[in-house]
């Protein structure tokens, strides 16, 4: 297997055979930085162009066709148009909240993605506690929104804002406790470490029933927290314009756009690196042969390959239900899926000691 | 225990709804890509693309130039310019058409001329691609140059 280990590993030796040592983290931040904020700006393109197309292919059309072959260029051509529109100055607003709160959401994105573990070698920082600072950092965004509501001086954002507050503040509890679930199997807060005690069995597998419960609720909850689909109240165009970021134009508005694309991708990743064994190729214990096949794809190929399926299924989806009302949304969580996942950190709390 | 029932039962409406749009996912898509598409799709059957008059091999219409359609038109798109031809009998002559001018810019495509005609030699056809860089452009002659009547065959 060819890791991305060898590269990085690579470039810290080469550095450090001409460089003193301070030089050398100061340029590896640099190299880092770079690199992180290449690969969500590049995601984002990506992740816009396959929403695109894939919802257009839900609801029977082709999607963009022109710029490029099949359209491949739009999303780079929409970027470079929302980079040159103008900042739209608003009378009346915080200008210091306003300007910060675009920010703040994507920086709340940036922070998650980075210390996804990409690869054997290839995440920023492997924390010891890398679950519990997913689930920290991520639910920062949420202070970005209601921060966009409020400044924004309008009862479309302020409605908006609100309800995402409640929406993310809800389903941050029955996401953080199907994240505990898989804690509890692996004994470890520690992604590389919980990747790779999946190296035989994926966890869903590993962890039976009570793995799967944990992953549907993950699945659901994280996609509620994306506000997308049929959990997109704090948006909802049909009623509030479009929620929290109705006065945002310009780069501004890219920013908010940005940070939700990434944020499903997120969402995606983390159910990968959890449930489905991060960037570990399929293994089916006994069959020998089709094992040392599946190792010959390299395992970016396969974190990205798992994360997007995990992206479809929420394209598919956000194009099959409708949205949910405020009450209906709010029974959702506190009826149904959180006493499930208590009750599934029980099972699942049985199932280590007895399997 | 109908709390548990309520759950599966509505995560197995969900699963019927998203297996309805797979299905509608894995479908030949509608859209039609215009320029590519061109002239490898036939329009439908009942379009109304513009007015033309039907002529046989021999260059003969059947326009009798009676001026029905022009006076049923609802937006005065016809106008029918008739000419006297000498008739085969000695000093005896014929109204007949000599211009037939269809405005296509002021057209409303309701068909009241085609269905009221009574030699039935005004029809519809499927060209839809009408643009023109003036208007005056639009305006057209549907009878061909040196074009003469039908003969009634008896």
């Amino acid at each position: 297997m060819f890791h991305f280990s060898v590269v990085t590993n690579w470039i810290d030796e080469f550095l450090r055979a001409y460089l003193p040592d301070v030089w050398v983290l100061l340029i590896e931040y640099v190299l880092i930085g770079a690199v992180i904020l290449g690969v969500y700006a590049v995601l984002a393109l990506v992740l816009i162009y396959l929403e695109r197309k894939i919802c257009a292919f839900f609801q029977c059309r082709l999607g963009p066709t022109r710029v490029g072959p099949w359209g491949l260029l739009q999303s780079v051509a929409d970027m470079v148009k929302i980079l040159l529109k103008e900042l739209i100055k608003i009378n009346r607003v915080d200008p210091l909240l306003f300007r910060l709160a675009a920010f703040l959401v994507i920086i709340a994105s940036i922070c998650t993605f980075g210390a996804l573990p990409f690869d054997e070698g290839l995440l920023v920082v492997d924390f010891n506690i890398g679950v519990f600072y997913l689930l920290a950092v991520s639910s920062l965004g949420v202070v970005g929104i209601l921060m966009a509501g409020w400044a924004s001086n309008n009862k479309y954002t302020m409605i908006g804002a609100m309800r995402s507050g409640a929406q993310l503040i809800s389903y941050e509890l029955s996401c953080g406790l199907a994240m505990m679930t898989i804690v509890m199997l692996s004994g470890s807060l520690q992604l590389s470490e919980i990747v790779s005690q999946q190296s035989e069995t994926w966890n869903i597998w590993r962890g039976g029933i009570p793995a799967c419960i944990a992953f549907v609720i993950y699945l659901i909850a994280g996609h509620a927290e994306t506000n997308r689909g049929p959990f997109d109240l704090p948006e909802a165009e049909s009623e509030l314009t479009a929620g929290y970021h109705t006065e945002y134009s310009g780069i501004q508005f890219g920013f908010f756009y940005l940070a939700e694309y990434l944020n499903m991708f997120i969402i995606a990743a983390i159910a990968t690196t959890l449930f489905l064994g991060g960037w570990q190729p399929l293994h089916i214990s006994g069959w020998d042969a089709f094992n040392t096949t599946m190792d010959f794809i390299p395992p970016v190929l396969w974190f990205f390959a798992k994360a997007f399926a995990c992206v479809l299924l929420s394209l598919w989806v956000r194009w099959t239900m409708p949205r949910l009302r405020i009450d209906q949304l709010l029974k959702l969580e506190w009826q149904i899926l959180m006493p499930l996942a208590l009750i599934d950190i029980l099972l699942m709390a049985l199932w280590v000691i007895y399997f | 225990m109908s709390y548990i029932k309520s759950i599966i039962v509505g995560i197995w409406r969900l699963m019927q709804g998203m297996y309805i749009t797979m299905l509608n996912f894995i479908r030949p898509k509608v859209t039609e890509c215009y320029p590519e598409n061109r002239g490898k799709t036939e329009p439908l059957g009942a379009m109304r693309g513009e007015l033309v008059m039907f002529h046989n091999e021999n260059n003969q219409h059947q326009c009798t130039a009676c001026g029905i359609c022009q006076m049923n038109c609802p937006n005065g798109t016809i106008q029918i310019i008739t000419k006297m031809v000498p008739t085969g009998e000695e000093g005896k002559e014929k109204k007949a058409l000599d211009k037939y001018m269809y405005d296509l810019g002021s057209c409303a495509f309701c068909s009241i001329c085609t269905i009221s005609c009574p030699q039935g030699a005004i029809e519809w056809s499927k060209n839809f691609e009408h643009a023109t860089f003036t208007s005056p452009k639009l305006v057209n002659q549907l009878n061909r140059a040196g074009s003469t009547l039908m003969e009634k065959e008896k």
